[in-house]
C-alpha cells in the first residue's frame, strides 16, 4: 500500500508540478497583487498593502471605457448568437438534403484563427483612400453611407465588433443545439402531430422546454466568453485599443501589463479580479434564473 | 367511426444498395366495424406497429386507401385525423404536469373549436375520471409508476373524443399483475367510450381476452381476422394454428389414405371427404384422450401435474415438436404406465394443412 | 371536412416551410463562406488592380501569386510559421504525456488523498486563464525566459479539461483487464501503454486535435511573452503584419498570409470533421 501511494503520486507529479506553478501559484499570486500598492516592476517591491489598485482601476477612464464596452458588447452579442444560433439548428434539424454540407460549413469559423479572420473583416469594412470598401458598398445601395466602420464613429466600430464576434461564436452554439435537437426523442413529436399540434406550439411547448437545460448552459458559456472578448477586437482595431475606443476588460488588464501603458500588474491584478467578480456574479444569476426555467 | 382498409400497401425501400425492398403491410383489405375493440395479433417484426401508423397518419401508404367512415383518409396528415394513439411507451412530456399533458390536445384547437380554460379543465378532469388518475393532476410523468403513465397515456389520447383510439403494445411495458388489471381496464373503458379502438400486441392472451375481434398477420400479410374463439377453434392455415395456444399446437407429420388420417403406421382420426395425399396434422394440447387402445401411441416422458389438470409429455417420431403435450384431466392419472402412452383424438381438435400451400384442409 | 383542401394546404404549408428553411441557412452560408472567399479572392488580386479598384470587384479575370512570394519573402512568415509547428508539437506532446499519466493515475492507481485532490483538480477547471497569466508573465520574466520556447510552451501544457475527460473515458475501462494483466506479470505502465492508451484512443485524438486548434490560434500568451519576431507564431505574426508589414496598404499581400495561416486548419479540419466536432460538442469552448 505504501509503495501504491508513491506510486499514484509520481504519475500524478508533471500535472501538479504544471498546474501548481502555473496555476495555483498565480492564482493566490494575483490576490496578493491587487493588494501591493505601488508595486515596482523593476525592483519588485511595494509600499504598502490596501485597496488603492481597485480604486485606481476603478476611476480609471480607460477602463470605464472597457467595462462599457464589454457589457455592450455582452448584452449585444449574447441574444443574438443565441437566438439566430437557435434558429439555424432548427432549419437544419428539419432537412436531410445537404445537411451535412451546411453543418461543416457553419463549423467553419470555429477552425480558423481569431486574429488572421479579423484582419478580412477588417478590410471588408474599412473605408481607405483607394475605396469606401465592400460593406459602404453595400450601403450605398440603399442610398446610405460612407461609413469608416474600422476608424469612424462609435457605434460603428461597435456594430462591426459584434457582428465578428457573433460570427466567431456562432459555430459552437449551432453544434451543440444541434446535438441536443438530435436527442429529443422523435415519439413526443409523433404524439404532438397526432394531436393536432402546430409547428410553432411543438416548437415553443415541447421542443424548447426539452432543450432548455442545453439552451441555458450555452447562455451561461456565452456570457463569461463574452466577457473575456479581446482578440476579437484587436483583430479589427489593431493593439492600441484604447485609443481606437474599443478596449474591452480583458485587454485593459494586458495592457496594464505590457506594451507602451504596461508595468502595472497590480492594477492589471485588481482588474483581473473585478473581472473575475463581475463574471462569478452573473453566472450565479444565470444559475438561479435557470433553477426557476428549467424544468427537469 | 367503420374503418376500411382497401389494398393497403407499405413499402419501405431497401437500405443497403443490394437489399431488398421491406414490405412491411401487404394489400390489406379489413372493414372494421364500429365501437369494437380490435386486436392486431403477430411476432414482432411482422409489420403490425407499421399498421397502426399508416391509420394514425405519421407513414404514409405506398398504395392503398384508408376510409373513416365514409371519408377517405388515406393523404390526411396525421394532425388532421382526429385519432388518439397511445405509445409503447407512452411518449407522456416529461416537463408537463399530468393534467397538462391531458389538456395539451384540447389547447390545440383553434377558431370556433377553441375552448375555455374551464372546458378543457373540466374535459381533462373527466379523462382522469375515467382512467381513475383524478388525484393526480399535478404529478410529473416521472413521479408516476408504470401503470399510472399508461393511464395518463389513455386519457390524452380520449380527452379529444377521438374518431378511433389506437394502441400500440399498450400493455408490454406493465409487470404481469399490473397486465392482467389494465387489461380488463381498457376493456372497461372502451366499453364506455363506444369508440373503435386498435391495440397491436404480440401477446396471443392479451388478444384474445379483450378483443371483439382479431387480426393475425405475419410478414406484413394478414393470415385470419375473426371472433377470439374461432381463430383458436378455426385456424385458417398452419401459422395461425401454431401461433395461437399455450402450450402450442402439436404438429405431426401424416398423410391421408381413405379417408382416414395416418400418423405413421396408425390410422389415428376419420376424415371424411378429404383425398388421399400427405398433410401436416396438427393437434391441440386438450385434443388427446387417454385410451387403453387408442390409435396414436407416443413414448412417454413424463407427467407434469397441474392441480385440476396434469400435463402428459411424450414423444413421436413423426412429431415436429421437439415432445408432446397433451393436457388431460387429473382423474386418469391412475391409467399411465409403462414408457407407452396411447390416446384417441377428438375430432374438433384436430386441424388438417395442406402440405405444401399450408392451408386448412376442412373435414 | 373538404379533405382535399386540407392535403393540399398542408402540402403547402409543408413547401413554405421547407423554401424558408433553405434560404435562412443558405443566407448564413454565403454569411461564413463570404469572408474566406474574399481573402483567397483579395490574396491573388494584384497589388496595383486591388488598389485601382474603388468599387470592390467580386473576381478578378487576371489572378497572380505574387502575393504569396511577397507573404513569405518580405515578412518572416516562414519563421513565424516553424515557430508555430514547434510551439504546437511540443505543447500537445508535453500536454499528451501530461494528460495521460494523471488521467491513469485518477483511474486506475488507488493511492491515500486521491479524491480530495481530484476535486482540487476539478475546482481548477472554474478558474479563467485572465486571473493566472498576469503573475505566469511576471514568472516567466523574472526566469529570464521571454523570446524562449520555454517560455511560450510551459505555462501553455497542462488543460484540467482534458485530464477530466480522459480520466472519464480510463475509468470505463472494466477492472478485469487489469487484474489479468496483473497477473500475467504486467506492469502498471505497460498496462498503461498496451492496453488503456491503445482502447480510448478516439479520446486521446479528440484532446489532440483540440489542443492542436488551440496552439495554432493563440494569440495572447505569445504576445505577452515574446517581442522579438524571432520568435512570434503566426497570430502574432499576422498581428505584425497588419501594424507594420508590407507597408500598411498591400492588402492583397497581407491576404495572401492570412490564407497560408488559415489553411492548415482547415486541411485538418476537412480530414478529420466528424472526430474534431464530436471533440468539441463533448465540451470543448473556444479559447
Amino acid at each position: 500500500m505504501e509503495n501504491n501511494n508513491r506510486k499514484g503520486w509520481l504519475y500524478l507529479l508533471p500535472a501538479i508540478a504544471f498546474l501548481g506553478l502555473f496555476m495555483v501559484y498565480p492564482l493566490i499570486d494575483v490576490f496578493l497583487y491587487s493588494f501591493e500598492e505601488g508595486y515596482n516592476f523593476a525592483s519588485q517591491t511595494y509600499l504598502g498593502i490596501g485597496g488603492y489598485n481597485y480604486g485606481y482601476v476603478l476611476h480609471d477612464p480607460y477602463f470605464l471605457q472597457a467595462l462599457k464596452n464589454t457589457f455592450i458588447l455582452v448584452i449585444i452579442t449574447v441574444p443574438v448568437s443565441t437566438g439566430l444560433a437557435l434558429l439555424i439548428s432548427v432549419g437544419l434539424s428539419s432537412i436531410k438534403k445537404v445537411r451535412e454540407l451546411y453543418q461543416t460549413i457553419f463549423f467553419l469559423p470555429y477552425v480558423t484563427n481569431t486574429l488572421a479572420v479579423g484582419l478580412v473583416f477588417m478590410i471588408l469594412f474599412k473605408q481607405t483612400p483607394y475605396t469606401d470598401g465592400l460593406a459602404n458598398l453595400i450601403l450605398s445601395w440603399f442610398n446610405a453611407g460612407p461609413v469608416d466602420f474600422i476608424d469612424g464613429p462609435y457605434w460603428a466600430k461597435m456594430f462591426v465588433l459584434c457582428l465578428y464576434t457573433v460570427w466567431i461564436v456562432m459555430p459552437f452554439k449551432v453544434l451543440i443545439l444541434t446535438s441536443a435537437l438530435a436527442s429529443v426523442d422523435e415519439i413526443y413529436y409523433n404524439a404532438a402531430k397526432v394531436d393536432g399540434t402546430s409547428k410553432f406550439r411543438i416548437f415553443t411547448k415541447i421542443t424548447l422546454p426539452m432543450i432548455s437545460p442545453t439552451l441555458f448552459y450555452l447562455i451561461i458559456t456565452g456570457f463569461i466568453g463574452a466577457f473575456k472578448a479581446y482578440s476579437d477586437a484587436v483583430a479589427l482595431f489593431g493593439v492600441d485599443l484604447n485609443a481606437a475606443e474599443m478596449n474591452t476588460i480583458v485587454g485593459y488588464i494586458y495592457d496594464m501589463l505590457y506594451g507602451n501603458s504596461g508595468g502595472y500588474p497590480s492594477y492589471a491584478s485588481a482588474a483581473a479580479i473585478i473581472l473575475f467578480a463581475i463574471v462569478l456574479t452573473i453566472t450565479c444569476i444565470n444559475l438561479l434564473v435557470s433553477k426557476k426555467h428549467v424544468h427537469y | 367511426m367503420e374503418v376500411t382498409l382497401q389494398h393497403l400497401t407499405k413499402r419501405f425501400p431497401a437500405s443497403g444498395k443490394k437489399g431488398k425492398d421491406v414490405i412491411a403491410v401487404n394489400d390489406f383489405n379489413v372493414v372494421i366495424p364500429d365501437g369494437k375493440l380490435i386486436g392486431l395479433l403477430g411476432p414482432s417484426g411482422c409489420g403490425k406497429s407499421t399498421a397502426l401508423n399508416l391509420l394514425s397518419g405519421l407513414l404514409k401508404p405506398t398504395s392503398g386507401k384508408i376510409f373513416f367512415g365514409d371519408d377517405d383518409v388515406t393523404n390526411l396528415p396525421a394532425e388532421n385525423r382526429g385519432v388518439g394513439l397511445v405509445f409503447q411507451n407512452y411518449a407522456l412530456y416529461p416537463h408537463l404536469t399530468v393534467k397538462q399533458n391531458i389538456t395539451f390536445p384540447l389547447e390545440n384547437r383553434k377558431g370556433k373549436d377553441k375552448l375555455t380554460k374551464q372546458q378543457m379543465s373540466d374535459m381533462a378532469l373527466e379523462a382522469a375520471k375515467l382512467v381513475q388518475l383524478e388525484g393526480l393532476m399535478d404529478r410529473k410523468p416521472s413521479e408516476l409508476s408504470g401503470g399510472q403513465q399508461q393511464r395518463v397515456a389513455i386519457a390524452r389520447a380520449l380527452v379529444k373524443m377521438p374518431r378511433i383510439l389506437l394502441l400500440d403494445e399498450p400493455l408490454s411495458n406493465l409487470d404481469a399483475r399490473l397486465r392482467l388489471q389494465t387489461r380488463e381496464e381498457l376493456r372497461r373503458i372502451q366499453r364506455e367510450t363506444g369508440i373503435t379502438t386498435i391495440f397491436v400486441t404480440h401477446d396471443q392472451e392479451e388478444a384474445m381476452s379483450i378483443s371483439d375481434l382479431i387480426i393475425v398477420m405475419k410478414d406484413g400479410i394478414i393470415h385470419q381476422i375473426d371472433l377470439p374463439q374461432a381463430v383458436y377453434d378455426s385456424p385458417v392455415d398452419l401459422f395461425v394454428a401454431k401461433f395461437l395456444g399455450t402450450p402450442p399446437i402439436n404438429v405431426f407429420e401424416g398423410y391421408v389414405k381413405g379417408e382416414k388420417l395416418y400418423i405413421g403406421e396408425e390410422a389415428v382420426l376419420d376424415v371424411p371427404g378429404v383425398v388421399d395425399q400427405p398433410v401436416t396434422a396438427t393437434i391441440r394440447p386438450e385434443g388427446f384422450v387417454l385410451a387403453e387402445n387408442g390409435a396414436l401411441t407416443c413414448n412417454l416422458n413424463r407427467v407434469e401435474v397441474m392441480g385440476r389438470d396434469i400435463s402428459v409429455v411424450s414423444t413421436h417420431p413423426l412429431c415436429e415438436n421437439e415432445s408432446i403435450r397433451s393436457i388431460i384431466s387429473a382423474e386418469n392419472i391412475a391409467q399411465i404406465t409403462g414408457d407407452k402412452v396411447r390416446f384417441d383424438l377428438k375430432e374438433d381438435k384436430v386441424f388438417l394443412f395442406h402440405k405444401e400451400t399450408e392451408q386448412r384442409i376442412e373435414f | 371536412m373538404d379533405f382535399e383542401k386540407i392535403e393540399r394546404a398542408a402540402r403547402r404549408r409543408k413547401l413554405v416551410m421547407n423554401i424558408i428553411t433553405y434560404v435562412l441557412l443558405s443566407v448564413w452560408a454565403v454569411i461564413v463562406l463570404f469572408p474566406f472567399y474574399w481573402m483567397v479572392l483579395t490574396s491573388v488580386k494584384g497589388y496595383g488592380a486591388y488598389n485601382s479598384e474603388w468599387i470592390p470587384q467580386m473576381y478578378t479575370l487576371s489572378p497572380t501569386l505574387q502575393n504569396y512570394v511577397e507573404a513569405f519573402t518580405a515578412v518572416p512568415l516562414g519563421g513565424y510559421f516553424t515557430n508555430t509547428v514547434i510551439f504546437t508539437v511540443i505543447t500537445t506532446a508535453l500536454m499528451l504525456i501530461v494528460t495521460v499519466l494523471a488521467a491513469f493515475a485518477f483511474s486506475r492507481l488507488h493511492f491515500r488523498g486521491k479524491e480530495l485532490s481530484f476535486t482540487l483538480f476539478l475546482s481548477l477547471m472554474m478558474i479563467p486563464t485572465e486571473l493566472v497569466v498576469i503573475t505566469n508573465y511576471v514568472t516567466i520574466t523574472n526566469m529570464d525566459m521571454r523570446n524562449t520556447f520555454a517560455g511560450l510552451i510551459l505555462p501553455s501544457v497542462t488543460s484540467v479539461f482534458y485530464i477530466y475527460l480522459l480520466k472519464e473515458n480510463f475509468a470505463q475501462i472494466p477492472d478485469e483487464l487489469y487484474y489479468a494483466a496483473k497477473v500475467d506479470g504486467t506492469s502498471d505502465l505497460k498496462y498503461l501503454l498496451k492496453v488503456m492508451i491503445p482502447i480510448c484512443k478516439p479520446t486521446i485524438i479528440t484532446i489532440t486535435i483540440l489542443k492542436v486548434i488551440e496552439c495554432w490560434n493563440s494569440y495572447v500568451w505569445p504576445r505577452l511573452v515574446t517581442d522579438d519576431q524571432a520568435y512570434f507564431l503566426v497570430s502574432n505574426g499576422i498581428q505584425e503584419i497588419r501594424e507594420n508589414g508590407f507597408g500598411r496598404e498591400n492588402i492583397p499581400a497581407m491576404m495572401a498570409a492570412v490564407v497560408v495561416i488559415s489553411l492548415p486548419l482547415i486541411v485538418l479540419f476537412l480530414l478529420f470533421r466528424k472526430k474534431i466536432m464530436e471533440g468539441v460538442s463533448r465540451g470543448g469552448t473556444k479559447g
